[in-house]
């Protein structure tokens, strides 16, 4: 593989995505609020600075009641979320119970820990449980875990720290969290290059099985 | 290499990069990602206390704002964590494991601090013989024989048994305060080794750019331990008024 | 088991014409010969209670304990062949670990106990080994699940239970559960009943002298394992002595 400044001259003549790594160039986000989680995020895929997909689907499916946001290697992550995927199907089965969110961070990091030195992969992992209601967790990087009532993730999320940590609060209702996060998908996408289509949201409250989904286009941004 | 875009690296790792990707040079180590500062901890006459903060740093940004360090291994024994915040939680449920195996003995023996200080140096030094070192300081802090127990131990197993100890930046502005503390008086009470924790929780706060202004105190005694925190530090600004300009 | 021998006992991995495994049927044998063990299952928690036989004055106390601590949360109680029962105690540790380690929380007992279940069951299948001559009886207490319990015998059977009881004496010890109102009970009435019991259904006259092992896990020990206080341990073991009198006082009258 090339050297860095070769990178670099790659990217500026416009041929970067000629060797560069499929990735989520990405805003994540997951909130909890009164009933249960709301999960967000853009819709772009990067090669260097080609958009390889403008309406990529980063919120995936893990359990019925839980979901990942994955940013960082496509590839990475799309292995890991399966193999996580799996793990809590098997579970499911042999417990008679639908797995805890606890556990499927716990996966999640557990692979990211020990794999850290190959992986590039930082989840979101959010859901809803019988035991602790809607719960986020964040695994970053380096393979630690954390719950957070709010976690953000991807490029573009060091342009919204500000704005999540003053607007966030706890147990909002649903509309005004969907719009919170929204709001801050938003304006991530509007300075970070890498994060860019539309907004698309989840909503995990333990009620279905199916997670309620919604889109918002760029041009309904400026009326959040 | 653009696929760095897409997550925020804590670090730049470009250097890095450039000599195992154009050499066959194998990356055998990692570098700590979500990291935390100093721990302090002070022996006084019938106890030992420790502190830290309670930030999980992402490189500069402050990125985990209530990330506990301090846990109690047994009824005398306490631990302080600084270093790589993944491998903490690794060495955290390792420790843990290690505990039920002893509760599970029940022979009414626990496990003394001292012990759990040179088994921690087993494990250190292991994992730095394979060139794959945990990334943290630890502090052991405890109870020994009736005795206040203070002890360290490095990323490469190195073992440190002292009266005042301080890990990172706290080694080098915490420990002359401490030493100077110590020297005017040399056998503290609670009471003082808590005033001189919190006033070297205070400085570390101006002069570290990795610390935070919400720190845990422990405190363990004959009598049991004391977790107090949250503890908000009230930073003084005051002289900001007397500086203008910057001649 | 009116035919001993003819030839289908000395293996477990045979069956005998009428469809029966002799060796798992020994295995149980040597559990009923073992002290009384029984385990009480309330509304918010679980106690043990293990006549622990001491067949010599010159034994230390407290050596050769039955009650096991598997995790923070489980307590087992065994009877049967010690020796089987501690390596079986390992098993459920190790298990117990593994899955602390792989989901970031406590097993559940429920899941616990079909993993040592499939392991005795194992060891009834092969000629190259002998069936596990202990039953154990697992407890725990949950804030989100309440109190659980479970038995499992050396078939690899297990079953759920409310109270419970194995060893020498379990059918006298069954009689005694079965007057409880268990459901209503609280572990501090529970631990009484369960010392009052195995008071009552120790023999005397086979066997001499017995330690009373006691432990618990319940909301009071917020979910926790652990052998009962000295202060109620002395008081339980006096309340069980005085009951005792009471009702042999009571024969007298008749």
């Amino acid at each position: 593989m090339a050297s860095n400044s070769f990178a670099n001259i790659m990217e500026l003549s416009g041929t970067d995505w000629l060797n560069a790594e499929l990735s989520t160039g990405t805003t994540i986000m997951a909130a909890e609020y009164d009933g249960g989680v709301v999960i967000g995020s853009d819709s772009r895929t990067t090669t260097g600075a080609y958009i390889a997909n403008r309406v990529t689907d980063k919120l995936t499916r893990v359990t019925d009641y839980i979901y990942c946001c994955r940013s960082g290697s496509a590839a990475d992550t799309q292995a890991i979320t399966d193999i996580v995927s799996y793990h809590l199907d098997f579970q499911k089965v042999e417990m008679n119970e639908e797995p805890l969110v606890e556990t499927a961070a716990k996966i999640f990091q557990e692979l990211i820990y020990n794999y850290r030195s190959s992986f590039t992969a930082s989840i979101i992992v959010a859901g809803w449980d019988r035991r602790k209601g809607g719960q986020v967790y964040c695994v970053p990087l380096g393979g630690m875990c954390v719950r957070e009532k709010v976690s953000i993730g991807g490029s573009g999320s060091s342009y919204i720290f500000g704005f999540v940590d003053s607007n966030y609060e706890e147990n909002m209702d649903k509309e005004k969290c969907i719009k919170f996060v929204a709001k801050a998908i938003s304006l991530a996408i509007d300075r970070d290059g890498s994060s860019g289509g539309v907004v698309r949201i989840g909503v995990i409250d333990g009620k279905s099985t199916q997670i309620e989904r919604r889109i918002i286009q760029e041009e309904q941004f400026k009326l959040l | 290499m653009n696929f760095y875009n897409s997550v925020n690296f804590p670090i730049n790792f470009n250097n890095h990069q450039d000599i195992s990707e154009s050499s066959d040079i194998i990356k055998h180590f990692h570098t700590p990602i979500t990291t935390a500062t100093s721990v302090l901890g002070i022996a006084f006459n019938n106890g030992v206390i420790i502190s830290a903060d309670i930030l999980g740093s992402y490189g500069s940004l402050a990125r985990f704002k209530n990330f506990s360090r301090i846990l109690q291994a047994n009824k005398n024994t306490l631990l302080g964590v600084g270093g790589d915040i993944a491998d903490f939680q690794y060495l955290k449920e390792l420790i843990q494991g290690k505990m039920i195996g002893e509760e599970c003995l029940e022979d009414d023996i626990p496990l003394k601090p001292a012990s759990l200080l040179c088994w921690l140096t087993r494990v250190m030094y292991n994992r730095r013989s394979k060139i794959d070192p945990l990334w943290n300081n630890i502090l052991v802090a405890g109870i020994q024989d009736g005795k206040p127990y203070l002890g360290f131990i490095d990323k490469l197993g190195t073992a440190v048994e002292d009266k005042l100890i301080a890990t990172g930046y706290g080694a080098y502005i915490a420990i002359p305060l401490l030493r100077d503390a110590l020297e005017k008086k040399p056998d503290l009470n609670k009471q003082e080794a808590e005033e001189l924790m919190k006033k070297c929780m205070e400085i570390l706060y101006y002069r570290d750019a990795r610390s935070f202004n919400k720190y845990e105190l422990a405190i363990l005694t004959t009598e049991g331990t004391e977790f107090k925190g949250p503890i908000e530090i009230k930073a003084n600004w005051s002289i900001s008024n007397d500086v203008c300009g910057y001649e | 088991m009116s035919s001993i021998g003819t030839g289908y006992d000395l293996s477990a991995s045979q069956f005998s014409p009428d469809g029966r495994v002799f060796q798992v049927e020994y295995a149980q044998k040597a559990v009923e010969n073992s002290g009384t063990a029984v385990a009480l299952r309330g509304k918010d928690g679980v106690v043990f209670a293990v006549e622990k036989l001491v067949t010599s004055k010159l034994y230390e106390p407290g050596t050769n304990k039955r009650i096991f601590t598997i995790d923070k949360h489980v307590g087992m109680a065994v009877a049967g062949l010690i020796a089987d029962a501690r390596q079986l105690a390992e098993t459920a540790r190790s298990e117990a670990a593994t899955y602390r380690s792989q989901y970031g929380n406590q097993i559940p007992l429920k899941y616990l106990n079909d993993r040592v279940s499939m392991y005795i069951h194992a060891y009834t299948l092969y000629s190259a080994v002998r069936p596990f001559g202990s039953s154990l009886i697992l407890g725990t207490y949950d804030k989100n699940d309440g109190s659980e319990m479970y038995m499992i015998d050396p078939s690899g059977i297990s079953y759920g239970y409310f109270g419970c009881a194995i060893g020498k004496a379990k059918q006298a010890a069954k009689t005694e559960i079965e007057k409880l109102k268990l459901a209503d009970m609280t572990c501090s009435e529970l631990i009484k009943e369960a010392a009052r019991i195995i008071y009552l259904v120790h023999d005397e006259l086979k066997d001499k002298y017995f330690e009373l092992e006691l432990s618990w896990v319940g909301k009071h020990t917020n979910g926790i394992h652990e052998k009962v206080p000295p202060h109620v341990q002395e008081e339980v073991e006096k309340s069980a002595k005085a009951a005792l009198e009471e009702e042999s006082d009571s024969d007298e009258d008749i």
